[in-house]
C-alpha cells in the first residue's frame, strides 16, 4: 500500500471543487450587471432589440446561477470536511464573513431572482428594474464578503491570538485587510471582462453565420466598448495588486517571477522551467532589467528572491510562475483585442471583418483561462501558508485519512464531470437557438415557479 | 462588554441554529420526501405532477442549508471542525446526492431521451442525501471521540447499527411529511396514493419512536437519568403523551382523509421529536462532553453576527413564507415543461 499524502489531497479536492465553483461566479457577476445594463437601455430608448438580448441572455443566466448554487453549497461545508484546524484556530474570523455573505447576499439573490426570471409581464417595470438590480447586486456583495474572507487569510490584520485561536480586534481593519481592496477591484473587473468575452464571443459567432445580426451587433458592440477599457485598466489593477503584493507577501513575487536571487536590475524572465530542488531555473529566457522596473517601478529597485526564505517556508514556483504567464497573456489578448476591435469599429468594419470576428469567437472562454490562472497565482503563491504567517496549510488540515479523500475527489470529478457537461450542452443549446424576436407570452403558472433559477431556461 | 455575553449569546445561537436547522428538516423534509417516493409512483403523469408540486420550492429550501453550515462555522467552530472530519465520507456523499437532485429538476424537462437519467439522479440523490441525514441524526446522539478538540476517530466509527436505524427513520418521516404535502397539493389518483402510503409512513414512523424511546435510554445513561429523573419525569411527559396523540391524530386525519391535518400533525410530530432530542442533548453541541459554550465563538464574533442576523433573519423567514403563501393555490404546473 502506497501512502496518500492528505495534506496534498485535501489541497488537490479543494482546489477541483473551488475551481469549478469559481467558473459561475465569474460568468453571473458580470452578466447580471449587464443584463441590468440592457434592461436600463431598453427602458430608456424602447427598443425591442435590447429586451429581446436580455431576455435571451437571462436564461444562460439561470442555468449558470443554478449551477453555481449547486457548487455553493458544498463549499460552505469544505472548510471543515478538509480544514478543521483552520475552521477551528480561524472560525472567529472567517466564519462571520462567510455568514454574513449567506445573510446579505444569498436573501438578495433568492429574493429577487424569481421576479427577475419570471416577471417580465407580470410585474410593473420599475419592480422589475429593482430586481435585476438586487441580483446584480447581490452578486457584488457575496464577491465583497467572499473576497474579504479570502483577502484576511492572505494578508491578516485586525486580529489577535489568543490560545492559539485567532479573534477578532477591529472588525473594520479585519474586513479591509491591506490586499482586499486590491483583490476585490481585480476579480470584479475580471468577471466583467469574462462576461463580456462570452457575450461579444457569441454575438461574433451569430455575425460569422450571418444570424440574430442585429443582436449580434449590441452583444458585440456592447462587449467591445466594454473590454476596449476595462482590459487595459485591468493591468493597471493588477499592477497594484502586484506591489501590494511584493510588499505583504514577497514570497510570492519571487515565485510568480521565478526570482531566487536577491538583487537590483534583475531580469524579467519571459520563459524558464523553475526547478525547486536545485534552486535555479532551466531553458531560462529574460530580458535584463525589465523585472525591477515592472516589479518596483524602479531600474535598480531591490526583489527578494526565493532563496531569501528556508524551502519549507516558500512556494515551489512552478504554479505560479506559469500560471502568472497564462493569466497575463489572456490580459494581453484582451487588450490587443479591444484595440484592433476599436480600430476596425472606428473604420465601420466590425462586424464584418470575418478574421477578427473568427478571433472573438476562439476567445470566448479567454476570461475564465485568466482566472483561473489568476487564482492558481495567488492560493499556490501564498503557500505553504493557509493563514498568511500564522497558520501553515499541512497544519490546517483535518483529521481525515488520505484514502477518504482520495474517494472524494473520484466522487466529485465524476458527478461535477457529469452536471458540467449537461450545463454546457444545455447553455449551448439555447445559444445555438439564439434570441427570439417575439417573445411568447409566458401564462400564469410560469410566474409562480419563480423560485427556481434554472427553470427560466426551460419554457419553449 | 458585559460579563453576561460569554454565557448568554452561545444560548441565541444555538437556539438560532436549531431553528435554522429545524426549518430545512422540514421544508427539504417533504421535498427529499418526494424523491424517495418517486420511482414508487403509480404512473409517469403523477411523477411529473410530484416534481411539479416542490420544483419552485427546493432552491429556497437548500438554502436554510447553507445557513446551518455557514452559521455553524460562525457560532461554534469546534463544533464544526469536529462534526464534518468525523461524518467526511457521509457529508460529501450527501452533497453530491444533493447536486445530482438539484440539478434533475432543471435538466429533466430539458431531456428527450435521457430522462431516465435525470429521474434516477432526483430519486437515487435525494434518497441518498435523506438516508444520510438520518444518519447525521444518529451520529450526532452516540457521539465523537474526541481528544484536545479535535476529531480523534477513524473514518468509519459512525457507522453502527444504531446509525443505520437512525438514517432508515428520518427517510421514513420525510415521506410521511411528503404524503402530507402530496395530499395537500394534488388530487386524484395520486392523491388516493398518497393517502395509502401516508398510512404506511405513519406506521412506520410511529415503530421508530417506539424503538429509540427504548433503545436510546438504554445505551446512554445519561440522557436515561435526565428523562427518569423524578423532578423531570413530570416536567417532560408532555413530550411523549403529545407525541402519541399526535402519531394517532395523523392516522386519523389519513383515514378521515382530511387535507391539512396529516402534514400539520406530522410536522407536530417532528417538532416534538426534536424537542425530545434536544432535551436528551442539551448543553451538549459533540457529545458526550462539548458543550455549546466550550464550542462557541469568541463573544465579540458572535455580537458581530448578531447584529446582522437580527434583523435579517426575520426578513429571510418573511420571505420564505410569502412565497409559500403567494403560490399557494397553483396546483398545476404542467406549464412548466
Amino acid at each position: 500500500m502506497f501512502d496518500l499524502d492528505p495534506v496534498l489531497l485535501a489541497r488537490i479536492q479543494f482546489a477541483f471543487t473551488v475551481s469549478f465553483h469559481i467558473l459561475f461566479p465569474s460568468f453571473t457577476i458580470g452578466l447580471s450587471m449587464w443584463l441590468l445594463v440592457l434592461e436600463t437601455m431598453w427602458l430608456r430608448t424602447g427598443k425591442a432589440i435590447y429586451l429581446e438580448t436580455a431576455k435571451h441572455w437571462s436564461k444562460i443566466f439561470a442555468v449558470s446561477f443554478g449551477m453555481g448554487v449547486v457548487s455553493g453549497i458544498v463549499m460552505s461545508y469544505e472548510f471543515g470536511t478538509n480544514w478543521s484546524v483552520l475552521s477551528h484556530a480561524g472560525g472567529n474570523i472567517i466564519g462571520p464573513l462567510l455568514s454574513y455573505e449567506v445573510l446579505t447576499a444569498f436573501f438578495l439573490e433568492a429574493g429577487f431572482l424569481g421576479i427577475m426570471l419570471f416577471g417580465w409581464n407580470h410585474v410593473p417595470k420599475g419592480v422589475h428594474l429593482t430586481a435585476t438590480a438586487a441580483v446584480a447586486f447581490g452578486t457584488l456583495i457575496s464577491a465583497f464578503w467572499i473576497l474579504s474572507a479570502n483577502s484576511w487569510m492572505q494578508t491578516p490584520a485586525g486580529y489577535e491570538v489568543k490560545d492559539g485561536v485567532l479573534h477578532a480586534a477591529d472588525w473594520g481593519e479585519l474586513i479591509f485587510n491591506p490586499s482586499f481592496p486590491y483583490r476585490f477591484a481585480h476579480m470584479v473587473t475580471a468577471a466583467y471582462l469574462t462576461t463580456a468575452f462570452c457575450v461579444g464571443g457569441i454575438g461574433a459567432w451569430y455575425l460569422l453565420h450571418n444570424r440574430n445580426v442585429p443582436h449580434g451587433k449590441v452583444m458585440l458592440g456592447m462587449a467591445l466598448s466594454l473590454f476596449v477599457w476595462l482590459a487595459p485598466t485591468q493591468l493597471l489593477l493588477g499592477d497594484m495588486h502586484g506591489l501590494n503584493t511584493l510588499e505583504h507577501q514577497p514570497a510570492k513575487v519571487a515565485a510568480l517571477e521565478a526570482h531566487w536571487e536577491t538583487g537590483r536590475n534583475v531580469p524579467l524572465i519571459l520563459f524558464a522551467i523553475p526547478d525547486a530542488e536545485e534552486e535555479k531555473n532551466n531553458f531560462e529566457v529574460a530580458i535584463p532589467g525589465l523585472g525591477s522596473l515592472i516589479l518596483t517601478h524602479e531600474w535598480d529597485g531591490e526583489v527578494k528572491g526565493l532563496k531569501e526564505w528556508a524551502p519549507e517556508d516558500r512556494p515551489n514556483p512552478m504554479i505560479p510562475f506559469f500560471a502568472f504567464r497564462i493569466m497575463v497573456g489572456c490580459g494581453l489578448i484582451m487588450i490587443a483585442l479591444g484595440l484592433v476591435g476599436a480600430v476596425l469599429w472606428l473604420r465601420g468594419k466590425l462586424f464584418t471583418t470575418r478574421w477578427y470576428l473568427r478571433a472573438m469567437v476562439i476567445c470566448w472562454p479567454i476570461g475564465f483561462v485568466a482566472v483561473l490562472a489568476g487564482w492558481f497565482v495567488t492560493e499556490v503563491g501564498r503557500q505553504p501558508w493557509v493563514v498568511y504567517n500564522i497558520l501553515r496549510t499541512a497544519d490546517a488540515i483535518s483529521p481525515v485519512p488520505g484514502g477518504s479523500i482520495l474517494t472524494t475527489i473520484i466522487i466529485f470529478v465524476v458527478v461535477y464531470g457529469f452536471i458540467f457537461g449537461a450545463g454546457l450542452y444545455y447553455m449551448a443549446k439555447l445559444v445555438r437557438r439564439g434570441p427570439e424576436a417575439t417573445p411568447p407570452e409566458p401564462d400564469e403558472d410560469e410566474v409562480d415557479l419563480s423560485r427556481r433559477p434554472l427553470a427560466a431556461s426551460g419554457n419553449p | 462588554m458585559s460579563e453576561y455575553l460569554p454565557t448568554i449569546l452561545p444560548l441565541v445561537w444555538a437556539a438560532i441554529l436549531v431553528l435554522g436547522v429545524f426549518i430545512y428538516v422540514l421544508l427539504d423534509g417533504f421535498d427529499l420526501g418526494i424523491g424517495i417516493l418517486f420511482p414508487f409512483a403509480p404512473n409517469h403523469d403523477c411523477r411529473d405532477k410530484m416534481m411539479n408540486s416542490v420544483a419552485p420550492y427546493w432552491d429556497g429550501n437548500e438554502t436554510w442549508l447553507v445557513l446551518g453550515g455557514g452559521g455553524l462555522l460562525a457560532a461554534f467552530p469546534m463544533a464544526y471542525a469536529i462534526f464534518l472530519p468525523a461524518l467526511y465520507l457521509p457529508v460529501i456523499l450527501m452533497l453530491a446526492g444533493l447536486i445530482l437532485r438539484g440539478v434533475a429538476f432543471e435538466f429533466r424537462y430539458k431531456a428527450d431521451t435521457s430522462r431516465w437519467m435525470w429521474d434516477a439522479a432526483f430519486a437515487g440523490g435525494s434518497t441518498l442525501a435523506a438516508l444520510i441525514q438520518g444518519a447525521a441524526v444518529g451520529a450526532f446522539i452516540q457521539g465523537f471521540d474526541v481528544k484536545d478538540g479535535a476529531y480523534a476517530g477513524g473514518a468509519f466509527d459512525w457507522l453502527t447499527p444504531f446509525v443505520l436505524v437512525t438514517a432508515v427513520a428520518l427517510a421514513a418521516g420525510y415521506v410521511l411529511l411528503a404524503c402530507g404535502w402530496l395530499i395537500m397539493k394534488s388530487d386524484g389518483e395520486l392523491r388516493d396514493w398518497a393517502y395509502k402510503v401516508g398510512g404506511y409512513a405513519i406506521f412506520a414512523v410511529a415503530a421508530f419512536i417506539v424503538v429509540f424511546s427504548i433503545w436510546t435510554p438504554l445505551a446512554h445513561e445519561d440522557i436515561a437519568a435526565r428523562w427518569f429523573h423524578p423532578g423531570n419525569l413530570v416536567m417532560l411527559s408532555p413530550v411523549p403523551v403529545l407525541t402519541a396523540l399526535a402519531v394517532v391524530g395523523v392516522w386519523y386525519a389519513l383515514k378521515q382523509r382530511w387535507t391539512y391535518l396529516p402534514f400539520l400533525l406530522s410536522i407536530l410530530i417532528f417538532m416534538l421529536c426534536y424537542t425530545g432530542l434536544a432535551v436528551s442533548l442539551f448543553p451538549f453541541i459533540i457529545p458526550p462532553e462539548v458543550t455549546i459554550w466550550d464550542a462557541a465563538a469568541a463573544p465579540e464574533s458572535q455580537l458581530f453576527m448578531l447584529y446582522g442576523a437580527i434583523p435579517l433573519v426575520p426578513i429571510i423567514v418573511g420571505y420564505t413564507i410569502y412565497s409559500y403563501y403567494s403560490m399557494w393555490h397553483v396546483k398545476d404546473h404542467s406549464a412548466y415543461h
